[in-house]
């Protein structure tokens, strides 16, 4: 008997359809892999099995849980099963976990709201769920607060409130998708322990289909509130029939062509460049503690180069990216670009611009998109033509009547499209790309890297591409340099540093990533 | 914690030498002698020169003001003009009616706003969220002084349950005193506890729509679970900010709302300095609430520490 | 189109509705007032006084025989620009304050403008009027520098915190890019993202302004005799309460009505303006 059995489960929210007829069953300890890019309903999918669901949804269809629908069932038999028989873990570490109690008690309450024991009994086992969860008492104890430690350790938290009843079921949305590499490795790698020790079950919901093929035993894809494609892990590569779960695979593995149009000119020197920050004083009398974001760091771009920075966050790639855009001062070292200062030289300055992470933070809401990205313009003292936002739209695969139109008209990718026609505008030789494909569902994804790889082919660009994920340097950069705590630790042609890296910290950073590993001979 | 509150400290004393500052230079730039300005355009010029005397006008700048200072560090205000007598003897006469009537008229806004705003984010959307936002709707909008003349009418004329002003003084016992208070406190105290309750909702509905609310639902909290063990105490922090700009409010309300019910407190004290000219009064009287609204902002900053653990560490 | 929606969404927010509506009846007193009124009230007729409403007299007359509908269309015309006046000295100084506390986030600029706002903050406006009031005399300029110089630091807070999480987002960032100022950006980029704000609380402010000036007349610190005003009427009032009621519960309404109405129309253009807030049901 499946301990989760859901049939034919529609929702919808103020009408709005968000799930059709989706059925699902998920066996005793079974692994069960839910796969979707945003806006495909993999979320609604785990909260309707809680039936946590936001204002004015409204479900229908059959979601038993160990016998017990969900659906009918009263607000009063809910709060039974929850934390009890299912437990949940979230995506998002840093708010999940109430601010203003200690670990201890929000793990402690999880037993005390279903099993009527005392409060000394209830933190002791709370104690064993932390431990069981890595998270040891001599090191964490009970009395810590939220805000005292780090992301990764906030979802050990989370998921030991989660499996502190040992549940037979345990459901994990995206719970990896806020965290760095290594810590999502190590998240992983608990989550598979817990599965095996406590023979659970579990739904794991992502968005990246290489977080999941190592992990479960059954996969199912979503695409616009339906399940597009089932299988048995094992056999998705081989019998994938639908052809989004093709198109899927093939953005996941996508690699631009590219020429590599390097030259030897140097055109970016970073040269022990130093940014120290002063922090809070810890004590009173105590002298001002700082901290070094950027820890003389040396490097050169050549002119025609992508160079691949990558790092895990905190690293201080973004403080060295404000530092060579010329934002903020640098407490030593000089970075020049053709050989003028960036931090005085206005041609220097001209020559460089920035694609962000965010599509929707990037523009302001209240103008157009012709006023969006002309903006440039104004370092050089004039307003933009009409025809040349027209050809920085063209260029980037837009339509010159989209400059009339308002940003929240366009999708996430179209909106990076114009982050980019805002940067080639005043045609800089110097691109940098500051996380700029990470916010990007997959198959977006790969058309971006597409654009930006003929871009630099016709314009004969320059990037400088920071970013988190190393699948992203792997298909687009040239050469990489791996930043960790203020430094740069390794650095050299891609292809080199991914088959024989020299430190051991870029191996782990490599093993760590999610990678899907070709089913046949090669793709 | 001890850092966080040793730096709080730090800006209260900043916050009150600043304070102190502005307020005698205010009293600095009278239009011309503020002696002259006492007494009044009849005044004799020897009676004048006795007053600058008496005033330290003939002192210079800073050891009028550190005199002034030193003089409120170790409780002396100085001497009314008018009363002849001294000044810190005056307002303690009138703090025990204006101290208690700002403390009373903070509890019942307190007592009431907690759980009418509590009330009505449970039961959002409901007819109860919709009557109780209602009504203070019409809380906030109703000037306090009016809403006392009606109470007066109401209770004091027709139905006679109160006496229409006055203070009999605490020597009559504490229950004649805090009656004489009750209808001026609750006149206080309902503007400010609508707008309260209001915050109140709309910090815990801000509250309620948190990440941790949705983890504790999964842990199997019920409703009422979440309420009082997640929410309430995260919903208290916008909550504290407001209750202490309210006392500001408060002690400047009082001072109309003493003049509706006749009740001697430093209110009443300083419409009588203002008109009979006398400086001295009005400075001190000025100086002692702006340093009460500056000590409850204290208690304030301190309370926050002890609501959100974050702020204990950080300093 | 896009005012169209505008129009009709505005038209569904009932709030903003009956707050704009008494808002408006207000406003269209005082202005006909500026040329007419149904009476004259520099004219005593003590003959007639403390008449109940009446047919002549739409809201009756007060102790000195003035039709009482005449001097509340008065009154609301030294309500609304003595609180216009306070609020435009609040937004005029106030907001360029707190965008360039924000421009520089923790340097020495942003902390002087932080404390000073903190200081005024401790000053109940009350108390400033009559420190004012002490030193110059009461009149209705004084009052209303005093309830302008506590909208100062109301304003100044509100822009700064909002202005705040604007700098980091990644379009100032371009905009720092492209080589902007920081005046240039807080002019371009900040303020226009924080108008809705500005309006909402400029609405509450005016009608807290309100308030405070019928407080201030009312012990005598505001608009001096003759020009009429709600405060000073009530003030005149309260021995008559129990012979005359309507002499209190006239230009009460009147206030209570005007204040309701600003918060109401504050509220309604809240929930207009912020989606967000709409759908949180505040």
């Amino acid at each position: 008997m499946s301990i989760l059995s859901i049939r034919d489960l529609s929702l919808s929210i103020h009408g709005t359809p968000i799930l059709k007829s989706v059925s699902l069953e998920i066996a005793p300890g079974e692994v069960c892999g839910i796969i979707g890019e945003s806006g495909s309903g993999k979320s609604m999918t785990a909260f309707s099995v809680l039936q946590l669901l936001p204002e004015g949804a409204t479900c229908t269809g059959r979601v038993a849980l160990q016998g017990q629908d969900m659906i009918t069932a009263s607000e009063a038999q809910l709060c039974e099963m929850r934390g009890n028989a299912v437990g949940m873990v979230f995506q998002e570490p840093m708010t999940a976990l109430n601010p203003v109690q200690t670990i201890g008690q929000q793990v402690a309450e999880t037993i005390l709201v279903h099993e009527p024991v005392s409060k000394a009994e209830a933190y002791a086992r709370a104690a064993e769920a932390l431990a069981k969860c890595e998270l040891p008492q001599d090191r964490f104890p009970l009395s810590r607060y939220p805000h005292e430690l780090s992301g990764g350790q906030r979802q050990r938290v989370v998921i030991a409130m989660a499996i502190a009843l040992q549940p037979k079921l345990l459901i994990a949305d995206e719970p990896t998708t806020a965290l760095d590499v290594t810590t999502q490795a190590e998240i992983l790698g608990l989550l598979r322990q817990l599965v095996k020790d406590d023979d659970m079950a579990m739904m794991f919901i992502t968005h990246d289909l290489a977080v999941v093929t190592d992990l479960a035993d059954q996969i199912a894809i979503m695409k616009q509130g339906e399940i597009v494609e089932q299988c048995a892990a094992e056999n998705l590569q081989r019998e994938m029939k639908h052809p989004y779960t093709k198109a899927l695979f093939a953005a996941s593995t996508h690699q631009p062509a590219r020429v590599d149009p390097a030259t030897d000119t140097t055109i970016l020197r970073v040269q022990d460049v130093t940014r120290t920050y002063d922090l809070p004083r810890r004590s009173m009398f105590g002298p001002r503690p700082s901290f070094a974001a950027v820890d003389q760091v040396s490097f050169e771009i050549k002119r025609g180069e992508c160079l691949g920075l990558v790092g895990e966050s905190g690293c201080g790639k973004s403080t060295l990216t404000r530092a060579i855009l010329g934002l903020d001062p640098v407490q030593a070292g000089q970075i020049t670009l053709d050989g003028d200062d960036v931090h005085t030289s206005a041609e220097a300055q001209r020559k460089m611009q920035v694609v962000f992470q965010d599509p929707y933070g990037s523009f302001n809401p209240r103008h157009k998109v012709s006023r969006l990205v002309g903006e440039p313009f104004y370092r050089l003292g004039r307003s933009a033509t009409p025809s040349e936002i027209d050809q920085a739209l063209t260029s980037v695969g837009l339509r010159p009547e989209d400059k009339h139109k308002y940003i929240h008209e366009f999708s996430g990718g179209q909106r990076q499209r114009i982050a980019i026609a805002r940067a080639l505008i005043i045609r800089p030789e110097l691109i940098i790309l500051d996380e700029a494909v990470s916010a990007l569902d997959v198959s977006v994804r790969a058309q971006i890297l597409d654009l930006l790889s003929d871009l630099s082919t016709e314009f004969g660009l320059t990037y400088l591409l920071i970013t988190h994920d190393l699948s992203v340097v792997r298909s687009i950069a040239d050469r990489i340099l791996v930043m960790r705590a203020g430094k740069i630790v390794e650095s050299g042609d891609t292809e080199q540093v991914f088959r024989a890296p020299k430190i051991p910290y870029t191996s782990q950073l490599i093993a760590a990533a999610p990678m899907l590993r070709p089913a046949g001979p090669s793709i | 914690m001890l850092l966080y509150a040793t730096k709080r400290l730090g800006s209260l004393i900043i916050s009150l030498v600043v304070a102190s500052l502005v307020i005698f230079a205010c009293i600095e730039i009278v239009p011309g002698d503020p002696a002259a300005f006492m007494l009044g355009i009849n005044a004799q010029p020897d009676t004048i020169a006795a007053l600058r005397e008496e005033l330290g006008l003939n002192q210079t700048l800073s050891q009028r003001y550190l005199g002034w200072v030193g003089g409120m560090l170790t409780g002396d205000l100085g001497t009314s003009y008018t009363y002849r007598s001294p000044v810190n003897e005056i307002v303690a006469d009138r703090l025990v009616v204006s101290l208690p009537l700002a403390l009373y008229a903070l509890s019942l806004t307190v007592l009431i706003a907690f759980p009418v705003g509590i009330l009505a984010a449970a039961r959002r959307g409901s007819a109860t969220d919709v009557t109780v936002m209602g009504a203070t709707q019409l809380g906030v909008a109703v000037p306090n002084f009016w809403f006392a003349m009606l109470m007066v009418l109401v209770f004091a004329i027709n139905l006679r349950w109160f006496s229409a002003g006055g203070f009999p003084g605490w020597e009559d016992g504490f229950f004649a005193a805090m009656k004489a208070l009750t209808l001026p406190a609750i006149s206080l105290a309902l503007p400010q506890a609508s707008i309260l309750a209001r915050v109140m909702r709309s910090s815990l509905l801000d509250t309620l729509s948190e990440d941790y609310i949705r983890t504790a639902r999964a842990k199997g909290l019920k409703g009422h679970q979440v309420m009082w063990n997640h929410a309430l105490r995260n919903a208290m922090i916008p909550v504290l900010t407001i209750i202490g700009l309210q006392f500001s409010f408060l002690l400047a309300g009082a001072i109309i709302i003493e003049n509706v019910f006749f009740l001697p407190g430093l209110g009443r004290l300083v419409f009588q300095a203002i008109t009979q000219r006398d400086l001295i009064v009005v400075e001190s009287v000025v100086m002692l609430l702006v340093f009460a609204v500056i000590i409850v902002n204290f208690l304030v900053d301190l309370a926050y520490a002890w609501v959100d653990p974050r702020l204990r560490t950080r300093g | 189109m896009r005012e169209a929606s505008f129009l009709s969404a505005a038209l569904r927010t009932r709030s903003l509705v009956i707050g704009v509506s008494l808002t408006f009846v207000f406003a269209l007193g005082a202005l006909v007032s500026l040329i007419w009124t149904p009476y004259d009230i520099t004219v005593l007729d003590i003959a007639s006084k403390m008449q109940t409403p009446s047919a002549q007299h739409v809201f009756g007359t007060d102790h000195f025989g003035r039709d009482i509908l005449s001097m509340i269309m008065i009154g609301a015309q030294t309500s609304i620009s003595v609180a216009i006046i306070a609020v435009g000295i609040g937004m005029v100084l106030g907001v360029p304050l707190g965008l360039a506390a924000a421009a520089r986030k923790g340097g020495l600029l942003d902390e002087i403008i932080m404390r000073g706002n903190d200081l005024v903050f401790a000053f109940p406006s009350l108390l400033i009027a009559i420190m004012i009031t002490a030193i110059f005399g009461p009149s209705a300029v004084n009052a209303i520098i005093a309830i302008g110089i506590f909208n100062i630091p109301v304003f100044a807070r509100l822009s700064r915190g909002a202005a705040l999480p604007l700098w980091t987002r990644d379009f100032v960032m371009s905009a720092r890019v492209s080589g902007k100022t920081a005046w240039r950006i807080s002019a371009e980029h900040i303020l226009p993202n924080i108008t809705n704000l500005l309006i909402v609380q400029g609405t509450i402010q005016f009608s807290l302004g309100i308030l405070a000036e019928a407080g201030l007349s009312y012990v005598g610190l505001g608009v001096q005799p003759p020009t009429p005003s709600w405060g000073r009427m009530l003030a005149e009032s309260q021995t008559l309460i129990s012979i005359a009621p309507h002499l209190a519960l006239v230009p009460g309404f009147a206030i209570l009505l005007t204040v309701l109405g600003l918060n109401l129309a504050g509220d309604g253009l809240r929930d207009l303006l912020d989606p967000r807030l709409r759908r949180a049901g505040r």
